[in-house]
């Protein structure tokens, strides 16, 4: 296949994929239309171990598809809310959330901007950021990469970045693990000075012009980027199984 | 007892729990009575979905103790979000997790429980009333207190029940429903079924007969009683009502025209007479 017949939204699913590569047997987590879509992918070809919920309250070892008919579930495991947090506390699990406003070393906020007492905008509130980014891995997905996302500074911090765990005990900084951000322009890191974001690839037909200026801090770019690679043959059998109906090209159009 | 006995066991500035997960399984016909009454000033400590949403826009919350307010198919609560933007209510903004150590801290009657989770956030950054304590072994980790979430009064809401307070539930979580019972002193339990109960233990699992009369006080026979939340097995969620409440945040003559018709209506009889249930 060339490259031309992939669509973005495909770049993405693989972007968020690769996050879960040398995971092994721990919960992936990803939350949203191309995370789910992602995480499926990874295990399905190269992560066999990760263990997936169906949403809600399951373990399901089979593909949950996000448009189309849904399969019987093969349930492997009862995992209500409360278990979630043993799950979560115990660091077997690898989340990838939403944020509404990113800073450089990745503290993340969807609770509410503006003034606590009478926030200009309320968003989601704290929901699991400050414990997911404490006490199990994390990676981001980011459908509209803009300078409105990628800020100087978060209005309120729910999900803590490198310079805030820096400061805490020592069990948090050898715990504290961001991996990757994935957004509709490309994948980034935090592989810069002092764990700052770094861009890790740009998506096919972006540039990296394009993605800097697309953030409003000053993104670490390290000499030549890559672009995000394709999906394989098998992988790309997988999104389509997985999303018949191409929902994930309304997440993120061509 | 009826949901209006249960309201009158209330008071204004109480402190009070509410079982459920978003918008799934809330005690709605308990939510609607307090709503419709003259209690004010309440601290609601919820899971939140509509029941938080519903009592804001009543000017019945003084202080909403939440970790978000969703109603899962719609992300946020829009009359919360109004309530929020108007600088209506006071929050405390936890974690998820330190909702649930809270309210388990306060089941087991101790002031906090020792957690990770809230370093370096708002949580616990910007907000005194959570506190740190520093471990008091070797390791001298410093660590978030998890305050107590001591609730005045607790609603939950379960599939069935039988009269002395004793409750199952059919769905596949149970949430915290069980905690939120053992953080108060008074707990008030709404079932879809009032079963003899030799019967009950015949209707499911023994691992879902999650309450026991030691946590209630209570129970009020509401069938539709969660309604527009999801109760499944024994209906999903109405997402058409669910929209219209939604909707009716959009300016105060939608809301006062919905508030007319769900609320003024009467009691959970007349609700679902007017809800078509």
């Amino acid at each position: 296949m060339s490259a031309n017949s992939f669509s973005r939204a495909d770049y993405c699913v693989i972007g968020v994929a690769e996050c879960f590569r040398g995971d092994g047997e721990i919960m992936a987590n990803p939350i949203g239309t191309i995370p789910a879509i992602g995480g499926r992918v990874a295990r399905e070809s190269f992560e066999p171990d990760l263990v997936m919920t169906d949403g809600e309250a399951l373990l399901v070892a089979n593909s949950v598809p996000v448009s189309g008919a849904v399969p019987d579930k093969i349930v492997e495991a009862w995992n209500p809310y409360r278990s979630m947090f043993d799950v979560v506390w115990s660091g077997r699990r690898h989340v990838m959330m939403g944020a509404s406003q990113m800073d450089r070393f990745g503290n993340q906020n969807f609770a509410f901007i503006g003034d606590p007492k009478q926030p200009k905008v309320q968003l989601l509130g704290m929901r699991g950021a400050p414990g997911n980014t404490v006490q199990n891995v994390t990676s981001y997905w980011i459908p509209a990469h803009s300078p409105k996302v990628f800020v100087e500074q978060v209005s309120v911090v729910s999900g803590i970045g490198y310079d805030r765990a820096a400061e805490l005990g020592d069990w948090v900084r050898e715990h504290h693990e961001l991996r990757h951000v994935v957004t509709n322009l490309g994948v980034l890191d935090f592989g810069g000075p002092d764990h700052a974001l770094r861009l890790r690839s740009v998506h096919p037909g972006v540039t990296v012009d394009e993605i800097v200026s697309a953030t409003g801090f000053e993104l670490v770019v390290d000499g030549d980027v890559p672009e995000t690679r394709a999906p394989t043959d098998a992988e790309m059998e997988i999104i389509e199984r997985l999303d018949p109906k191409g929902v994930r090209k309304a997440e993120v159009p061509d | 007892m009826t949901e209006d006995d249960v309201v009158a066991e209330l008071e204004s500035g109480m402190t009070i729990g509410i079982g459920g997960w978003g918008s799934r399984r809330k005690p709605m016909s308990l939510v609607r009575a307090i709503a419709r009454s003259e209690l004010q000033d309440l601290t609601v400590v919820s899971y939140a979905g509509p029941d938080l949403g519903l009592l804001c826009a009543t000017g019945k919350v003084k202080k909403a103790v939440y970790a978000f307010c969703s109603l899962d198919s719609i992300a946020l609560e829009p009359h919360f979000r109004n309530a929020r933007q108007a600088g209506a209510v006071e929050t405390l903004e936890l974690d998820e997790g330190l909702f649930l150590l809270g309210l388990q801290a306060a089941a087991w009657r101790v002031p906090f429980l020792p957690s990770r989770v809230g370093l370096g956030s708002f949580v616990v950054d910007r907000q005194p009333e959570i506190k740190t304590v520093v471990s008091p072994y070797d390791d001298g980790e410093e660590l978030v207190a998890a305050p107590a979430l001591n609730l005045d009064a607790a609603l939950i809401h379960m599939h069935r029940g039988d009269a002395r307070g004793n409750g199952m539930y059919l769905n596949v979580d149970p949430y915290m429903d069980d905690l939120v019972a053992l953080a108060a002193p008074k707990t008030f339990m709404s079932v879809e079924q009032v079963v003899p109960t030799e019967e009950l233990a015949s209707l499911g699992p023994v691992q879902a007969m999650k309450i026991s009369r030691l946590m209630t006080h209570g129970v009020v026979e509401a069938p539709k009683g969660a309604h527009f939340t999801e109760c499944v097995p024994d209906y999903g969620r109405d997402e058409a009502f669910q929209k219209e409440y939604a909707a009716s945040a959009k300016d105060p003559e939608l809301w006062a025209a919905w508030k007319a018709k769900y609320l003024d209506c009467g009691g959970h009889d007349e609700y679902r007479k007017v809800a078509g249930l």
